[in-house]
């Protein structure tokens, strides 16, 4: 590709330096020159959103880091004193734990856009896989991190997910014993999670480097799901992508904002203002929000160790889609019927996320299990049959085809200027 | 590899080259044998250090008093972090715990099994499905179908011996290592 050039460099520092460890090239490869598709919409920005909520996330979590004690007798009141007597403490706090959420919202979408549009198929397999795995990291260092206040949800919530662990025969409660480093959720407990919460944030930069290195082997997927041909049908990285990109992260920032000055505590639970009690159980455990709708998968199966193997099968199932999904296209936009699956995949997600936020009895209880089925359904026997039942309807030439209306080889010609449509 | 050089038929393995090859492999499998072994040893501290610590072993037993406690009253008392209920069951209560029939319960036990002395109960508080205290222990306390605990949890109900009777739970209350050390105070751990 026109692309591929090395650039040229007027500063002396940079090129020296550059002549020793590439790094200025790099950089002008893969975020100015990089050739996005020229057709993604705003749904591509969510994975730049994501990127910048990790960054907030290090950083309040590195000044927090530097007023929190890990000790279950004044935990606690470590946290009221960042809220009462750190300067912004209030404000380092809020936007920390209402950027979990919104970590969480962002990488549910870029999810969610990647099952639409099929990002997860062949070449991008490992793309995919390393997403997940970043799920994965994302879910334990939230779960670590609601611990941290040592309220009772902290409490009660750490107790129950740690003995989740006991469901397996023999070496079950050894393992719990192990984890907790004593017989109960208590101070050990409290301080390998602060450790592991500290740890796992710069793992999970590390698979979101290479995350973004596997997507630049492969290229972005886009909105047709078909790859791009040539020049015609991308733009460069810079400014184009960075622009609008940028444009979403402001967008969403302002999302974030409202939360963490005028509902600071909507998504959290009331009863986490209450010290941990190891002898009183809140009447109504709930996990966090972004953890709901697998909860109610493991409260849908009646057998502990079933349950248990459900929720992490609800995560595992998602690294084996590439090859659960045999249809060849990408986007749902040319597979009319996979669509409306999608759609009620998506509701499924959300009535699941209702059920786990409901006593696990009566209708409640019946619902999370009709979810549970549909979930494994979908993904077990739904999509391997859809590839094969499916026709597809049939797929543009290029990606600029169908914008330019057949006019690819005009705009070939002109793409040496700056393209203005983009 | 050296073997796939030797043409057919002259007994590849059995040659000076095969021989040497074999010898080198066994030295790989035991060079990689040794190094597994030594990581696998420097690892387990890491990974025992983890495991409860001394102090925390130490603080194993405790002796509770059972005098105060009447007939029909249950006391709760914290032993290694976890709440232990000690019930003190009146002559129903212990009739109907010995009156059940074995193979109506998921994890059966009969009720002689799971006290040593009838009057009193004691069994760890901790709800076997995912780690609640069940409720049962005040008289205003729901007690479940068969007056023993209810975890309001995920709705398990236990009964005047701690055995799961209905609910998500797979096992009876854990019954802890004690001893009575005298007619009206028990030893924990």
């Amino acid at each position: 590709m026109a692309q591929a050039h090395a650039p040229q460099f007027k500063n002396p520092v940079v090129k020296w330096i550059d002549s020793r460890l590439p790094i200025f090239t790099m950089l002008d490869h893969e975020y100015n020159q990089y050739p996005m598709p020229r057709n993604v919409n705003y749904l591509w920005a969510f994975g730049a959103i994501a990127g910048i909520m990790l960054v907030i996330m290090i950083a309040t979590g590195l000044v927090l880091a530097m007023q929190y004690a890990a000790n279950t007798h004044i935990a606690f009141e470590s946290v009221e004193r960042i809220m009462r007597d750190v300067n912004y403490g209030w404000l380092l706090r809020y936007v920390h734990a209402n950027g979990a959420s919104m970590f969480f919202i962002a990488v549910y979408i870029h999810m969610f856009r990647g099952l639409y549009y099929g990002s997860y198929k062949a070449p991008r397999e490992i793309l995919w896989i390393l997403g997940v795995l970043i799920l994965l990291a994302m879910m334990a260092t939230a779960f670590m991190g609601y611990v941290l206040p040592w309220g009772q949800m902290s409490f009660w919530g750490a107790t129950v997910i740690t003995n989740l662990f006991s469901a397996f025969p023999l070496v079950g409660d050894p393992i719990v014993t192990w984890l907790w480093g004593g017989f109960s959720v208590d101070n050990p407990t409290l301080n390998r999670f602060f450790a592991l919460h500290f740890l796992l944030p710069f793992v999970l930069l590390g698979l979101v480097v290479l995350h973004t290195a596997a997507l630049h082997v492969s290229g972005s997927n886009n909105p047709l799901g078909i790859d791009a041909k040539g020049p015609q049908d991308t733009v460069p990285f810079n400014p184009y992508v960075t622009v609008k990109d940028g444009f979403a992260v402001v967008v969403f920032l302002i999302f974030y904002a409202a939360f963490v000055f005028f509902a600071p505590n909507y998504l959290g639970h009331p009863d986490n203002y209450i010290p941990a009690n190891p002898l009183v159980t809140p009447a109504h455990i709930v996990p966090e929000w972004y953890f709901l709708p697998f909860y109610a998968i493991l409260r849908a199966i009646p057998d502990k160790l079933g349950g248990v193997l459900a929720m992490f099968g609800a995560i595992a199932v998602l690294a084996a889609l590439p090859w659960l999904d045999t249809s060849k296209v990408r986007s749902c936009k040319f597979r009319p019927i996979y669509r409306q699956f999608f759609w009620i995949l998506a509701i499924d997600a959300l009535v699941l996320g209702y059920a786990g936020a409901m006593p696990a009895e009566g209708v409640w209880l019946l619902v999370a299990r009709i979810g549970t089925a549909y979930y494994f359904f979908h993904f077990l026997i739904l999509l391997p049959l859809l590839g094969k039942l499916e026709r597809p309807l049939p797929l543009p030439a290029s990606i600029c085809e169908p914008v330019l209306k057949g006019g690819g080889r005009v705009a070939a010609g002109a793409h040496a200027k700056p393209m203005e449509k983009a | 590899m050296a073997q796939t050089t030797h043409p057919p038929g002259t007994g590849g393995h059995a040659a000076s080259g095969g021989e040497g090859a074999s010898r080198r492999d066994f030295l790989y499998l035991a060079t990689g044998a040794v190094g597994a072994i030594g990581v696998a040893s420097a690892v387990w501290p890491f990974i025992d250090s983890m495991n409860p610590a001394a102090d925390t072993l130490a603080l194993a037993s405790i002796d509770v008093d059972l005098a105060p406690v009447q007939e029909g009253q249950a006391i709760t008392v914290t032993w290694r972090g976890k709440p232990v209920f000690v019930r003190h069951r009146t002559a129903k209560e212990i009739e109907e715990a010995r009156t059940v029939n074995l193979g109506d319960l998921r994890d059966p036990a009969a009720d002689d099994t799971r006290v040593k002395k009838p009057e009193w109960l004691i069994v760890v508080g901790i709800c076997t499905h995912l780690g609640c205290v069940p409720l049962g222990q005040k008289p205003t306390d729901p007690r479940g179908d068969y007056d023993g605990w209810f975890c309001p949890c995920h709705g398990s109900h236990y009964d005047t011996a701690g055995r799961i009777r209905k609910g998500p739970a797979p096992a009876n209350l854990v019954v802890p290592q004690y001893a009575f050390t005298s007619d009206t105070a028990v030893r924990l751990g």
